[in-house]
């Protein structure tokens, strides 16, 4: 049998920052005083906030410490379904923390920022030619705040069309900020249900496309890793009815230097740096969340825009139909160097190998796994595939427990329970930097489970053993939130 | 590719198992119609060598890469960052794991982000803190978004007009499609928001007011909460430098329903304005209305403490198109790092640095007084100050920048089309006193 990742070791106890705390301790080094001090107002100060008091060791050790109950890309494979847990190159962390790019103001003016706004047009470059699109905004601070600037710009251009609509359609298969991002803009959802073949009917968009309806939301390929065949029907029947088709571009991972969404139909889109350009999730962001137009919408993008002017660059904000600004200042710059210097790394070879790449190593689990996992959509896929518990079901055994038990084994588990579409979800996605190995050493860890569902359920009802904390309550988490120390 | 780690015998094999021949192959099922035909059109390759030189060449392009002396802030400050804070923060076990879905496994970020809020929570006296947001400018849109929509009868939202001007502008992006409207409240001549302006403004859901203020000054929160009060709407404080608060009385003491902060200063880089940490925090009463993750303290099945991502059901994957909000991923490195930076400075490091960061205004000031500049307002002020210059100051202080790197204030006349001539300085523990001399001795 393979060996498996997941073992004991040695890990530290350690409690609330607080708790370490002895008065008079302090962590920093202050700069001489040059100058007189002068008191405030008393009337205007208060105490000092109560922070813990600790030692330079005590914090290092503090957080050593709590880094180690933490599972990162860089301990393990992480095939969290629709998340593109790919390798975070640290050659970008270096180009990103360099004193011209970390240490730069946002208002040293545009004369002082000329490697800053070049650096921010040629990615806007670069990304309108792996997408198609016309036009592209950085400025978004995230997936699902690109979202809301694609919805934004849709409410925008119906605007100006003279006549708001007020209904949006979005299948069943989308990501749960879409019909959010959808509500901030005052658009009621209009849920679609996908067909048999788990993408979209023309028919179904058809029939409850009309002209009070601002458009679709489509994420391509699809939360079941399906490609949505039907796209240019579906495109053709939305604009037919003056609508536009927003795609989320989540999962573009699947199909760089394959599909050109702009080219297609799609009218809108967001990226997200933080999965196919690979800059670090950080546990939870910053992330950044670029939008690609068509030529159309290219007035709506929000302020400000980068422009050049022969071999200069500025800001511009005279754009009188924008959408306005989204960001202090302008998105996440130091996100943006990192996928910038990905993509000069890649070059255009390089990222159709990772789509490929990151489509084989999903058809291949999906080929490997589908005798030991239920497979409701027995699809070629692109670059994630999604099972469910239905084999393990009479063993009492759930999606959830098995999740719990890849954790023993050294895996973290796949995305569960989503998409909604499919009852008790087991969404794989590997993405292109896993080796033939480590997903063959992952095949048979969910082989062996599978097994275990069968003769020793209760090594899944009571897993994980082996990280610091087993199952946690969550119900009595939410019931008597307990949300400070 | 150094990244990609399959050779051609692994392809080979792989390809055998899903039944193709080729790799091309795998996209069958997307229509010819569909497929690109001109492949992409990107610069070839660099070796990291090459890299290496093509980015410094960029980051010298930008002036930060020299070391400039910064007396600028305006919502981006220029704070020392101890050496431990980028060591700490890199450690991949943090950087590289995706939002802590999977508790067990995740115990380092839960417990770190459960202390950031509650560092927040002391830092702003405040009873709760989200788990972060991505700005500050994002994080008041919000909470101009709740005090909307709890307040079934008022349409609009009073902003001071001393709020930063990118703030009051994504507040109107966010509100454009609502119907909702947001009205400014504005300024007296001694640089502070006019309460008595509030007096007139009918159907108003709430108020919000940054302290210290876009110029600098402190505002009187507690008069504003009394406004708040006598009208029956929420009140909302902003602020731009946490670090203020290491000294100054906390907008939860005054009784603020709402805070939204940017907490870039505490231990984040500039990095041209993002990312940045957007706080927000709220009374106990809304906890139910905050946008975004809450991470809580619960037991596993051995009664063992532990964390977990918790009120979920307010959030979009559960509620969708019910949820307070649409937003998913936060800035969790970002907060990860300010809570770094708030043990490491602690609770007499903050007040120590903001005493440092006053004195060195109030010299920058009197220097600049003395260098011929005029105080516009004698408020008090934390960091940051307005002074009407000379008027051969604008040529003067390009030459600055080109011989010296020094950046001498920002010009308000940008954004307060009325204040020609004035600029906003700020003076931080990290300039000198002998940079200043020069400065006045430059200008004089």
């Amino acid at each position: 049998m393979t060996r498996q990742p997941g073992t004991k070791g040695l890990i530290f106890n350690e409690p609330n920052v607080w708790e370490k705390s002895r008065e008079g301790r302090c962590a920093i080094s202050l700069p001489r005083a040059d100058v007189d001090t002068t008191p405030l107002d008393p009337a205007l100060t208060g105490e000092a906030p109560d922070l813990p008091q600790l030692s330079e060791l005590d914090v290092v050790r503090h957080y050593t410490r709590l880094s180690q109950w933490n599972f990162g890309v860089d301990s393990g494979m992480y095939p969290l379904g629709s998340c593109t847990m790919k390798y975070n190159p640290k050659t970008n962390e270096v180009q990103a923390s360099r004193q011209g790019f970390a240490g730069a103001h946002p208002l040293a003016g545009d004369e002082c920022s000329q490697g800053a706004l070049r650096l921010m047009y040629d990615l806007e470059t670069y990304l309108a030619e792996i997408t198609g699109f016309a036009g592209v905004t950085l400025q978004p601070a995230a997936g699902a705040h690109g979202e809301l600037a694609g919805m934004l710009i849709i409410h925008a251009y119906h605007a100006k069309q003279g006549r708001q609509r007020s209904k949006i359609i979005i299948p069943d298969t989308a990501h749960g900020t879409n019909p959010a991002s959808a509500t901030l803009c005052g658009y009621q959802s209009i849920n679609l249900n996908s067909g048999e073949k788990g993408i979209l009917e023309p028919e179904a968009v058809a029939a409850v496309m009309d002209e009070d309806t601002a458009g679709i939301m489509i994420t391509n390929p699809n939360t079941l890793g399906l490609f949505e065949e039907n796209i240019k029907e579906i495109c053709d029947i939305v604009h037919a009815k003056g609508g536009l088709v927003y795609g989320d571009g989540a999962n573009m991972n699947a199909i760089m230097g394959v599909v050109k969404p702009g080219k297609i139909g799609i009218d809108v889109m967001h990226l997200n740096l933080h999965k196919t350009f690979s800059t670090p999730h950080g546990g939870g962001g910053p992330g950044s969340g670029p939008v690609t137009v068509v030529e159309k919408l290219i007035p709506f993008l929000p302020v400000p825009r980068v422009e050049k002017d022969l071999d200069t660059f500025r800001f511009i904000t005279d754009c009188p139909d924008s959408i306005g600004r989204l960001h202090t200042f302008y998105g996440h710059f130091g996100v943006m160097v990192k996928a910038y210097a990905y993509i000069l790394t890649m070059g255009a070879r390089g990222l159709l190998d990772v789509s490929r790449l990151a489509v084989l190593n999903a058809n291949y689990i999906k080929e490997s796994l589908k005798g030991t996992l239920n497979l409701p959509y027995d699809r070629p896929c692109m670059h994630e595939c999604v099972f469910n518990d239905a084999h393990q079901k009479k063993h009492h055994i759930t999606t959830m427990d098995m999740a719990k038990r890849m954790l023993d084994y050294g895996f973290h588990p796949p995305s569960v329970y989503f998409p909604l579409v499919v009852e008790g979800s087991i969404m794989v996605e590997p993405t292109e930097t896993e080796s033939k190995e480590d997903i063959d050493q992952f095949i048979h860890a969910v082989k062996a489970i599978a097994k275990e569902a069968e003769s020793e359920p209760e090594k899944l009802t009571r897993a994980p053993v082996l990280p610091k904390v087993t199952r946690l309550d969550e119900v009595s988490a939410a019931r008597k939130p307990c949300l400070q120390g | 590719m150094r990244y990609l780690p399959h050779t051609q015998e692994d392809i080979k094999e792989m390809l055998a198992v899903t039944g193709r021949t080729s790799l091309d192959d795998l996209f069958d099922t997307i229509p010819d119609a569909v497929k690109t035909k001109d492949g992409l059109n990107l610069p070839d390759p660099l070796s990291e060598w090459d890299l290496n030189d093509h980015m410094e060449k960029l980051a010298s392009d930008n002036i930060a890469c020299k070391g400039y002396t910064c007396l600028i802030g305006a919502g981006s400050y220029d704070h020392y960052i101890p050496a431990i804070i980028p060591y700490l923060v890199s450690r991949s076990e943090f950087a590289t794991a995706y939002t802590p879905y999977q508790p067990e496994v995740s115990q380092g970020t839960l417990q770190g982000i459960y202390e950031f809020q509650t560092m927040v929570t002391r830092l702003l006296g405040m009873d709760i803190a989200t788990a972060s947001h991505y700005d500050c400018g994002t994080a008041l849109a919000e909470c101009a978004l709740i005090a909307l929509r709890k307040n079934k009868k008022a349409n609009k939202i009073a902003v001071s007009d001393l709020v930063h001007p990118s703030h009051r502008q994504t507040i109107e992006t966010y509100l454009k499609p609502t119907g909702y409207e947001m009205v400014l409240i504005p300024h007296t001549t001694e640089g502070v928001t006019d309460t008595t302006a509030l007096d007139g403004m009918d159907d108003i859901a709430g108020l919000a007011v940054q302290s210290p203020n876009f110029f600098g000054h402190i505002e009187d929160l507690g008069a504003f909460r009394k406004v708040a009060d006598a009208k029956k709407i929420r009140f909302i404080a902003s602020f731009t430098e946490a670090l203020a608060w290491g000294i100054l009385k906390n907008p939860g003491s005054f009784g603020a329903d709402l805070v939204a902060g940017e907490g870039q200063s505490l231990g984040i880089a500039k990095s041209f304005g993002g990312p940045g940490l957007g706080l927000l925090a709220g009374t106990s009463k809304l906890m139910r209305d905050l946008p975004g993750r809450l991470v809580g303290r619960t037991k596993d099945t051995n009664g063992k403490d532990g964390y977990v991502l918790t009120l979920s059901t307010r959030e979009q994957h559960i509620r969708r198109e019910k949820a307070s909000s649409n937003i998913c991923s936060n800035n969790g490195l970002n907060a990860m790092t300010a809570a770094m930076y708030l043990s490491t400075i602690g609770k007499i490091g903050i007040r120590k640095i903001a005493q440092l960061n006053h004195d060195k205004a109030v010299y920058l000031k009197s220097v600049l007084t003395g260098a011929g500049f005029t105080p516009v307002f004698d408020t008090p002020f934390f960091n940051e100050f307005v002074m009407k210059a000379p008027k051969d100051f604008a040529q003067k202080r390009a030459d600055l920048i080109n011989r010296h790197c020094m950046f001498a204030g920002l010009d308000l006349a940008q954004f307060y089309p009325e204040l020609t001539n004035h600029y906003l300085f700020c003076a931080t523990e990290k300039v000198s006193r002998q940079e200043m001399d020069q400065l006045a001795k430059e200008v004089a």
